[in-house]
């Protein structure tokens, strides 16, 4: 780490240009300006399939941009970093390693000995409470507690950014509120800026210290709401709140509209 | 239908205990059924083909008769072939069989993986593959015996041709299938290229080789006896040979049934590997 003391993340102008399989051009992302500051936990909103996930695909280094720059902690992405932690959408842990073996793939693939890889790995299964299943196979597992072994798996990496694609879309609504809960504790522990793409406003306020109002694809920063509720939060309670409901106003006004030009556009194509 | 419905659940706590039984009774009944038709089938084929070879409405020179092929398999179990005892004929095809076999599986697997992971070999490659794979390989095996001899290795290499190409095929497909997701994540969490071939792409292409292995085996005994019917100075494919060229129909026969065993065998094994292999997959819907 050098003396850097700039903002965590930073994308200037990005735009992503993809080839359609049938020979055409898609731009998911145009002229995209972005800054996550060191600590911050930001999450992303917007219509479904407006380009939010390949926002977090630029900053991971997995994707290059066609335009612009992206630089992590002052320095541009060339490929994959290591100060980057990413928590996918789909289940993306190992089927054929055991559960502990898979929280200690991230530190052996780094060079870590495994006696060592071995230690934080049941370290970080302890914190997310799959300490009992460690020889399990996923397999075996609840779709819940396949997720607490990818963050287990994100979190024994120490990264200092952490991308999450709408990680517990997949979950039913009690997992995933517990889910959230677990994520701020194990997040407020280690000092991580996150960038968090949701579709769900509710879990971005519950969440975030910034909210990021996406438009229509091609996806480029609409508006930007400071989310001033006091940490630490539980989710449940914090819906409750009259200020997360007043929040939950001022952003489903800018949200909304953006979500109603996306459903007519589907509709047109529907036609 | 509502009241039905309402009834239902009553009905059924109270005689639970009385259906779990009487369903477990039916599923034994119907095993029974299923191994008794099995063995009946097998009785009527081989008895009316007995009946009918010795009543001679079929020609008993032509077709024998499973008391003949019986005896032959037990004068060779006892006293031998006229090449040599018959473990040696058996162990002879066996050892052609598997060395080819591995060495077509793993080239197999090398250059499918390869393949699948470097898109310029692939394109390179593909069309020459292609080529290859559209020769029926079996016309191979009278070249083999013209460069490698009579001895074992001109049938390893006929077994190697036959093995090569399915397993080369679904271990490419295997490769090229691997989960993008896994890929990322690994990726991410910082394994290099050589790492992501190692521990994702060939551990999720397994799946696709073991199926190819089931099939292969058999190739590699195809491969194996055809090179020894060719030409060759011991195995089973010899034995055919010989039992054909004397008019010894039971003898055909009997090599026949001796190749079904060692073939069930290996298919055993190969499944009792696959079983110890795939302890991380979700058992499926029949075990």
């Amino acid at each position: 780490m050098s003396a850097h003391t700039g903002p965590a993340i930073e994308l200037r102008g990005a735009s992503k240009t993809f080839r359609t399989p049938s020979g055409g051009l898609h731009t998911a992302v145009r002229g995209l300006d972005l800054i996550v500051q060191r600590g911050e936990f930001v999450a992303v909103v917007g219509p479904t399939g407006c380009g939010k996930s390949t926002t977090l695909t630029l900053v991971s280094g997995l994707e290059e941009p066609t335009e612009g720059e992206v630089m992590v902690a002052g320095e541009p992405v060339g490929g994959v970093g290591d100060k980057v932690g990413f928590v996918f959408q789909q289940d993306a842990t190992f089927p054929w390693r055991t559960v502990l073996s898979n929280v200690m793939a991230g530190p052996r693939f780094r060079g870590v000995p495994k006696a060592e890889a071995r230690q934080k790995a049941g370290e970080w299964l302890a914190r997310v409470g799959l300490a009992a299943f460690e020889d399990r196979y996923p397999h075996q597992l609840s779709g819940g507690q396949r997720k607490r072994v990818a963050l287990a798996a994100t979190f024994v990496n120490d990264p200092e950014i952490l991308l999450m694609d709408e990680p517990f879309s997949a979950l039913d609504v009690q997992t995933r509120a517990l889910m959230s809960d677990e994520l701020l504790e194990l997040w407020e522990g280690t000092g991580a800026s996150v960038v968090f793409v949701t579709h769900d406003l509710e879990e971005s306020i519950a969440l975030a210290d910034k909210v990021v109002v996406m438009t229509a694809g091609p996806a480029t920063v609409k508006q930007v709401f400071e989310i001033d509720l006091p940490r630490p939060r539980k989710v449940e309670s914090v819906r409750l709140q009259p200020r997360f409901i007043e929040i939950y106003r001022e952003i489903w006004e800018s949200l909304g509209e953006e979500v109603r030009i996306t459903r007519e556009r589907g509709a047109a194509h529907a036609a | 239908m509502p009241p039905e419905v309402l009834d239902a659940p009553l009905a059924g706590s109270a005689k639970a205990p009385d259906r779990a039984q009487s369903r477990a009774q039916a599923a034994r009944r119907r095993k029974l059924l299923v191994n008794t038709a099995r063995v009946l089938l097998l009785v009527v084929v081989l008895g009316l083909w007995e009946a009918l070879s010795r009543a001679k409405v079929i020609d008993p020179f032509n077709f024998s008769m499973p008391s003949r092929i019986w005896e032959q398999i037990s004068a060779w179990v006892m006293h031998g072939t006229a090449l040599g005892s018959l473990g040696e004929q058996v162990w002879y095809t066996l050892y052609e069989a598997l060395l080819g076999w591995l060495v077509g599986v793993i080239a197999g697997v090398l250059l499918g993986i390869a393949l699948g992971r470097i898109g310029l070999l692939a394109e390179v490659l593909g069309p020459y593959i292609k080529v290859l794979n559209s020769i029926p390989r079996i016309v191979l095996a009278p070249i083999f015996l013209i460069w490698f001899g009579l001895g074992p290795s001109s049938k390893i290499a006929s077994a190697v041709v036959l093995v090569f190409f399915p397993v080369f095929f679904n271990a490419f497909q295997g490769a090229r299938e691997v989960d993008r997701n896994l890929v990322a994540n690994a990726r991410i969490l910082g394994a290099s290229d050589r790492r992501v071939t190692l521990q994702v792409v060939i551990p999720s292409a397994t799946s696709w080789i073991f199926t190819s292995l089931h099939v292969s085996f058999g190739f590699a005994l195809i491969g194996a006896i055809v090179g020894e019917y060719i030409g060759a100075t011991k195995g089973i494919g010899l034995l055919v040979a010989q039992s054909q060229n004397t008019f010894n129909a039971a003898g055909v026969y009997a090599a026949m049934v001796i190749l079904a065993v060692v073939a069930l065998a290996a298919e055993g094994l190969l499944t009792f590997a696959e079983r110890r292999i795939f302890r991380w997959k979700p058992a499926g819907p029949d075990s």
